[in-house]
C-alpha cells in the first residue's frame, strides 16, 4: 500500500539535506576560513592592564636624596556601581560642590558606565587618610594609588628636570610608549629616561561584555612583570648646588663647579632657579606656564649649559697657552702697554699698570696690550701660508680646550657656544681680506667668540690639571652599578704641552694674592683665578670669574657669571671665592659677605 | 496484546537516542554558557542549569508517561486538546505576565508556563485528526479552509501575544499541508514571495516590476496560448508586482521598528555593530572564534563573559560553535539532520493517516525551530526569538518538545496494532 503523494517525502528530504549542507558550509566559513571573527573576539574579551614600575631615584654625590617619589591617589568611580549614596555627605567629605559632584558624575559615565575613571586627581596624603576611612559607606567610589615625582631639597631643578606625558611624535615612533605614559621631558630625566623608567609589565585580565575583570588570561601565561626603575647617583654636591642657588638668587646667571680630577659636576647653578615640585603634581601645567611667561628672567633656560657669552679676558689664558705651544711667546715675553694696544688705526684700550709685562704679569693685570701682541703674533707666525692657515691652527688648539663644541654628555640641550670659522670672516671681510689686525678683539676674549658657563668652568679644569680633562658629566653611578660610560672615564687632552701651564698658573694665583682676583681669597687655600668681563651690548657688561682651589692639588674649580654684574670681581670673585669656601671647609667664615651676596641684587 | 505491558516495546531507539544525545548536549552548553566559578557544582538548583536538570528529569517523566497511555488516548482526545489550548492562548492574554514586551507567560508560583509552546503540539493533533477523518479531501476549497482556520486561530493569538517569532513557527505546517497534496505550487510561491520581500528592500521596486515583466514575456513565449494560462500567468505578474509595490508600505507601517532593525541588519543596511546589529554581530565573532577545533569546554571567552546575549536560550548555538569549534557544530547538524530524515522514515511507514500527518506536523516544527535558530545566530536570517529545540534553556520548550515527538513515537511504536 502506497499512499497518495508519497514520492513528495524526496522533495521534503532533499530541502533537508539542502539545508543542513548550507549551514555547514557557512560554519566552514565562518570558523575555519575567515579569521576576522578571532581577533574580534579576542579585542572583545581581553584587555592589556599595565603594570607601572616605580622611576628610579636621584641621589647626588653624598647619597643625599634628589629626588623620590610620592603616592599620591586618585578617587575613582565606576559610575555602574552607585547607588543609594549619600550625595550631601560626599561632597563634604570631599570637599566639592554638588554641582560639581553632578558634572564629573556626568562625565564619568559619559566615559563608561562600567569602568573606573578618574573622579578627583592627586589627592594628598592627608586628605587620603581622611577619606579611606569613611569610603566604604560611598558604593562604586576607590582610590588607586599612583606615584608623584618629589624633589625634597627643591634644588637643582634644571639638573633634575621634569617628567610629563608623552607626545603623539614619541608615541608613534617609540614603541614602548602608550598614550598617557609619563617621560623624562627635561634634564636627567630625559637624558637617563631608559634607565629612571625600568621595564614596563603587562597583565592581559579578561573581561565580560560590561568590562568587568574576570581573571587573568590563560592563568598569565603571557604576563610580563614590570622592572623596577634603577636609582642614580649623581656627581652633584646637594649642600653646595642649594648654597650656590642661595648666592645667585636675585641675580641671572649661573656657577658650574666641577671636580677637575674626574670631571664630575659638584654644581650646576642656573639663576634663577625655580622650585622642581612646581613641575609635579596637580598644578603642573598651570606652573608651567605661569614660569614660561615670566620673558625677562626665563627661569626654565638652563643658563649653565645653554647661555654664551663672550669669555671676556678670561680667554687670555687659552690665548698664552696657544703662544707658548707655537714658540711665539715664552715666560720672559714683555709686550709694551700704553693705556692699551695702538697700531694702525687699531686701538684697544687698557687700564694703568706697570708695563711692559711678562707672561705672569699680564695675567695678574689682565693686560689687553699684552694679548693683542701674542694674539697677532700667532696670526702671523712665519711657516704658515695664510692668514687663514694660521687662524685654524689657532681655531684648532682653542677646540682642544672643549670650546666651540658640544661635550654630548649626559646632559640634555647643551649648546656649543662659538669659535668663528674663517669662512666667518670671508663673508664680513672679503674673502682672505682679513688679517690679524681684522680680528685682534679674539685676543681678549671679545667679538664673535661665545662659551657657555660650563665650557668655561671645564677650561678652567683643564689649567688645574695642567692640560687635560674628563668630560664634565652628572652621573656616576646607575643603580648598585658604580661605573659609568668609558667616555667619561678617559682623559681628553688638549694640544698644550703641560710645562706651559706653570707660568700662567703662577699668573693666576697672583690674580687672586695681587691682582684683579684678590677679594677670592680664602684663608690658608692657595688658589688661582681669573676675572673676565663680557660685553653686553644690551646693557651693563657680566661679571665672569674662574677659580681653581686649591692650586697644589686642585679639588673644584668654579666659573661664575652673573648677568649685567659689570667688572669681575664685584660679584663673580666673592661668590666664586664663597662656593670654595663652603666646599672646602664645609662651612663659611665671612658672613657679612655671604650676606651681602646673598642679598644683593642685580637686575638690568 | 502480549507485549502491551512493555512500555519500550518496539519504540524507535534511533530516534530516542538522538533525542537524549541532543538534550545532554544542551545541558553541557547550557552549563558553559551559565557557568560561574563561584558555584562550581552542577546540581546547584540555584543556577539556571541546575533548574535545566529538574527540567530535563521532567521531560523523561514525562515521556515515560506518554509510552505508557493508551494509543487512542491522543487521537481521540486532538481536538479536545486544542480547545483546550486555544483557550489558554485566549487566557494568558488577560491573565498572563509580561516578559521582554512578550504577554506570554502564566505565573504558578514560581513557575512559568508558556502555553504558546504547547499550541503547537495541539494544532500538529488537531490538523492530523481533521485531514485523517473520512472523505477530505485537501484540493477542496473548504477542507483549505478549514485547514487554514486550525492553524491560523491558535497563529493569530499569539501574534496577539506579540510573539511574533512563535506566531511564524505555524507557517511550517505547509510541509504538512504539501505532503498531503496541497499543489507544490504553494512552496515554489512561498519561496517567491520571500525572495521578493527581500529584493524588494534591497533594490529599487521599480527595477524589481521591470524584470518581473521581462520574465513574464519571455514566459508567454513558452507557454501554450490557451486563455487559463494567459490568466494565471498575467495573475501572477500582477500579484508579484503588486507585492513588491506593497514591501515598502508592509515594512514601514506593519512592522515594528526592532523587526525593521532585525531584517536591516541581515541585509547589511544596518551596520550599528552596538545597537541593533549587536546580537548578530556578537553571535558571528563567538562561532567565528571557535576555528576548528573550538576553544574547548568551558574556556569560551565570547559567550561565557556575556557578550552574547541570551546565550543559553536563544543563541545557545553560540556556545557551541565556540567551545567545540567547526566539528562540534557540524556534528550537531548531523545529528538534526538524521533526526529529521528518520522522522520523515517513520512517519512514511504509518499505516494510519493520522499519524503520517501528525508525523509530517512533528517534523516541519522541528525543522522550521532549527532552520531559523540556526540561520540566525550565523546571520543567514534575521533574530526571529524562538528556542533550538532540546538544547535550549527553558522548561516549556523541552516539554513541549518532547511531548510532539515522543507522542509520535508511541504511535509509531503501536504502528502494528492499528487496523
Amino acid at each position: 500500500m502506497k499512499a497518495p503523494y508519497s514520492n513528495r517525502k524526496y522533495v521534503i528530504n532533499i530541502i533537508i539535506l539542502f539545508i543542513g549542507i548550507v549551514f555547514i558550509l557557512r560554519l566552514f566559513y565562518l570558523q575555519v576560513i575567515d579569521d576576522d571573527y578571532k581577533v574580534s573576539a579576542n579585542n572583545n574579551a581581553l584587555r592589556l592592564i599595565t603594570d607601572f614600575p616605580a622611576r628610579g631615584l636621584v641621589y647626588d654625590r653624598n647619597g643625599k636624596l634628589l629626588v623620590y617619589n610620592e603616592a599620591t591617589y586618585d578617587l575613582m568611580v565606576i559610575p555602574q556601581q552607585v547607588k543609594n549614596i549619600d550625595t550631601t555627605a560626599f561632597c563634604k567629605l570631599i570637599g566639592i560642590s554638588k554641582a560639581i559632584f553632578i558634572s564629573r558624575m556626568t562625565k564619568a559615565k559619559k566615559y563608561s558606565r562600567y569602568a573606573q575613571s578618574i573622579f578627583d586627581r592627586e589627592i594628598s596624603k592627608e586628605t587620603y587618610g581622611y577619606i579611606q576611612e569613611k569610603l566604604y559607606q560611598f558604593h562604586g567610589f576607590t582610590i588607586q594609588a599612583r606615584t608623584l615625582r618629589k624633589y625634597p631639597l627643591n634644588t637643582a631643578a634644571h639638573t633634575l628636570g621634569y617628567i610629563g606625558e608623552v607626545g603623539p611624535e614619541i608615541i608613534i615612533n617609540n614603541r614602548y610608549y602608550k598614550s598617557g605614559d609619563y617621560i623624562g621631558a627635561s634634564g636627567i630625566e630625559k637624558s637617563y629616561e631608559v634607565e629612571l623608567r625600568g621595564k614596563k609589565g603587562m597583565k592581559i585580565m579578561m573581561v565580560d561584555a560590561f568590562n568587568r575583570e574576570k581573571g587573568s588570561f590563560r592563568d598569565g601565561m603571557y604576563d610580563t612583570v614590570s622592572v623596577a626603575g634603577k636609582d642614580l647617583f649623581t656627581t652633584l654636591d646637594a649642600e653646595l648646588q642649594i648654597y650656590g642657588e642661595k648666592l645667585m638668587s636675585n641675580k641671572n646667571g649661573s656657577i658650574v663647579a666641577i671636580e677637575p680630577q674626574t670631571g664630575e659636576i659638584l654644581a650646576l647653578v642656573s639663576s634663577p632657579a625655580y622650585d622642581p615640585n612646581l613641575l609635579a603634581g596637580r598644578d603642573r601645567s598651570k606652573n608651567y606656564f605661569t614660569l614660561l611667561n615670566d620673558k625677562k628672567n626665563k627661569p626654565l633656560y638652563n643658563r649653565a649649559l645653554m647661555a654664551q657669552y663672550p669669555p671676556g679676558s678670561t680667554f687670555k689664558i687659552l690665548n698664552a697657552l696657544i703662544g707658548e705651544q707655537l714658540g711665539v711667546i715664552n715666560v720672559d715675553t714683555r709686550f709694551p702697554c700704553s693705556l692699551g694696544f695702538h697700531m694702525g688705526n687699531v686701538n684697544v684700550k687698557c687700564h694703568n699698570h706697570p708695563s711692559p709685562c711678562n707672561l705672569e704679569e699680564s695675567i695678574q693685570h689682565s693686560c689687553n696690550s699684552y694679548y693683542s701682541y701674542t694674539f697677532k703674533a700667532i696670526i702671523e707666525k712665519s711657516g704658515y701660508k695664510s692668514t687663514r692657515e694660521a687662524f685654524n691652527k689657532w681655531r684648532q688648539l682653542a677646540m682642544t680646550f672643549g670650546f666651540g663644541k658640544k661635550y654630548f654628555n649626559d646632559l640634555p640641550n647643551e649648546l656649543s657656544g662659538n669659535i668663528p670659522t674663517p669662512e666667518h670672516y670671508d663673508k664680513l671681510h672679503g674673502k682672505n681680506r682679513w688679517r690679524a689686525l681684522s680680528i685682534i678683539s679674539i685676543g681678549i676674549g671679545q667679538g664673535e667668540i661665545l662659551v657657555t658657563p660650563l665650557q668655561l668652568a671645564n677650561f678652567t679644569a683643564i689649567l688645574a690639571n695642567k692640560g687635560y680633562y674628563f668630560i664634565p658629566h652628572i652621573v656616576k653611578g646607575i643603580g648598585k652599578n658604580k661605573i659609568i660610560d668609558k667616555k667619561f672615564t678617559t682623559k681628553q687632552y688638549a694640544s698644550v704641552d703641560s710645562k706651559y701651564f706653570e707660568p700662567v698658573l703662577e699668573g693666576m694665583f697672583q690674580v687672586v694674592e695681587a691682582g684683579t682676583g684678590r677679594g677670592a681669597k680664602v684663608e690658608k687655600i692657595k688658589m688661582g683665578g681669573k676675572t673676565g668681563t663680557a660685553q653686553n651690548p644690551h646693557g651693563e657688561d657680566h661679571s665672569i670669574f674662574i677659580l681653581i682651589a686649591p692650586m697644589d692639588n686642585p679639588k673644584i674649580v668654579v666659573s661664575v657669571i652673573v648677568e649685567n654684574g659689570g667688572w669681575g670681581a664685584t660679584w663673580a670673585v666673592p661668590i666664586a671665592s664663597l662656593m670654595v669656601e663652603k666646599y672646602l671647609y664645609g662651612k663659611v667664615k665671612r658672613e657679612d659677605l655671604e650676606k651681602r651676596m646673598m642679598e644683593g641684587k642685580v637686575y638690568y | 496484546m502480549r507485549d502491551s505491558k512493555n512500555i519500550f516495546h518496539n519504540i524507535d531507539w534511533t530516534t530516542v537516542i538522538l533525542y537524549i544525545t541532543l538534550v545532554i548536549i544542551g545541558f553541557v552548553n547550557i552549563y558553559a554558557s551559565l557557568y560561574n566559578e563561584d558555584a562550581q557544582s552542577i546540581f546547584d538548583f540555584s543556577e539556571n542549569y541546575g533548574k535545566q536538570l529538574i527540567w530535563i528529569l521532567c521531560a523523561f517523566v514525562i515521556s515515560l508517561i506518554i509510552l505508557m497511555t493508551d494509543i487512542k488516548f491522543f487521537p481521540t482526545f486532538s481536538y479536545l486538546i486544542f480547545g483546550i489550548l486555544l483557550l489558554m492562548l485566549v487566557a494568558v492574554l488577560f491573565l498572563g505576565s509580561a516578559t521582554a514586551g512578550s504577554k506570554s507567560w502564566f505565573l504558578i508560583g514560581s513557575f512559568k508556563l508558556q502555553p504558546s509552546e504547547f499550541a503547537k503540539f495541539a494544532t500538529s493533533l488537531a490538523i492530523a485528526k481533521y485531514l485523517s477523518s473520512m472523505n477530505i479531501r485537501i484540493q477542496d476549497v473548504k477542507t483549505k479552509f478549514i485547514t487554514f482556520l486550525i492553524i491560523g486561530i491558535p497563529a493569530l493569538l499569539i501574534l496577539l501575544q506579540n510573539d511574533t517569532g512563535s506566531a511564524i513557527v505555524y507557517v511550517s505546517f505547509i510541509f504538512v499541508l504539501y505532503r498531503e497534496g496541497l499543489s507544490g505550487n504553494v512552496l515554489i510561491i512561498g519561496l517567491i514571495i520571500i525572495v521578493l520581500f527581500f529584493l524588494a528592500l534591497l533594490i529599487n521596486q521599480f527595477i524589481i516590476i521591470g524584470l518581473l515583466a521581462a520574465i513574464t514575456l519571455v514566459l508567454f513565449k513558452f507557454i501554450r496560448k490557451k486563455t487559463r494560462e494567459i490568466t494565471t500567468l498575467l495573475a501572477l505578474f500582477i500579484g508579484a508586482a503588486g507585492f513588491v509595490y506593497s514591501v515598502d508600505y508592509v515594512y514601514e507601517h506593519a512592522l515594528e521598528p526592532h523587526q525593521k532593525q532585525r531584517i536591516d541588519v541581515l541585509l547589511g543596511n544596518n551596520s550599528d555593530l552596538k545597537g541593533a546589529g549587536y546580537n548578530v554581530n556578537q553571535s558571528k565573532i563567538a562561532i567565528g572564534s571557535g576555528g576548528f577545533l573550538g576553544k574547548g569546554f568551558l574556556k569560551g571567552t565570547q559567550t561565557k563573559f556575556d557578550f552574547v546575549p541570551e546565550q543559553s536560550t536563544d543563541f545557545i548555538f553560540c556556545t557551541i560553535g565556540e567551545e567545540w569549534g567547526f566539528w562540534g557544530s557540524t556534528l550537531v547538524i548531523i545529528l538534526y539532520v538524521w533526526l529529521f530524515l528518520r522522522i520523515i522514515m517513520m512517519a512514511e511507514r504509518q499505516r494510519s493517516s493520522y499519524a503520517r500527518i501528525y508525523g509530517y506536523g512533528v517534523a516541519s516544527i522541528l525543522i522550521f525551530h532549527f532552520v531559523i535558530n540556526i540561520a540566525m545566530t550565523i546571520g543567514l536570517a534575521p533574530v526571529v526569538g524562538i528556542p533550538l529545540p532540546f538544547i535550549s534553556y527553558g522548561g516549556s520548550s523541552l516539554w513541549s518538545f518532547t511531548l510532539l515527538l515522543f507522542v509520535f513515537i508511541k504511535q509509531d511504536a503501536n504502528r502494528l496494532q492499528l487496523l
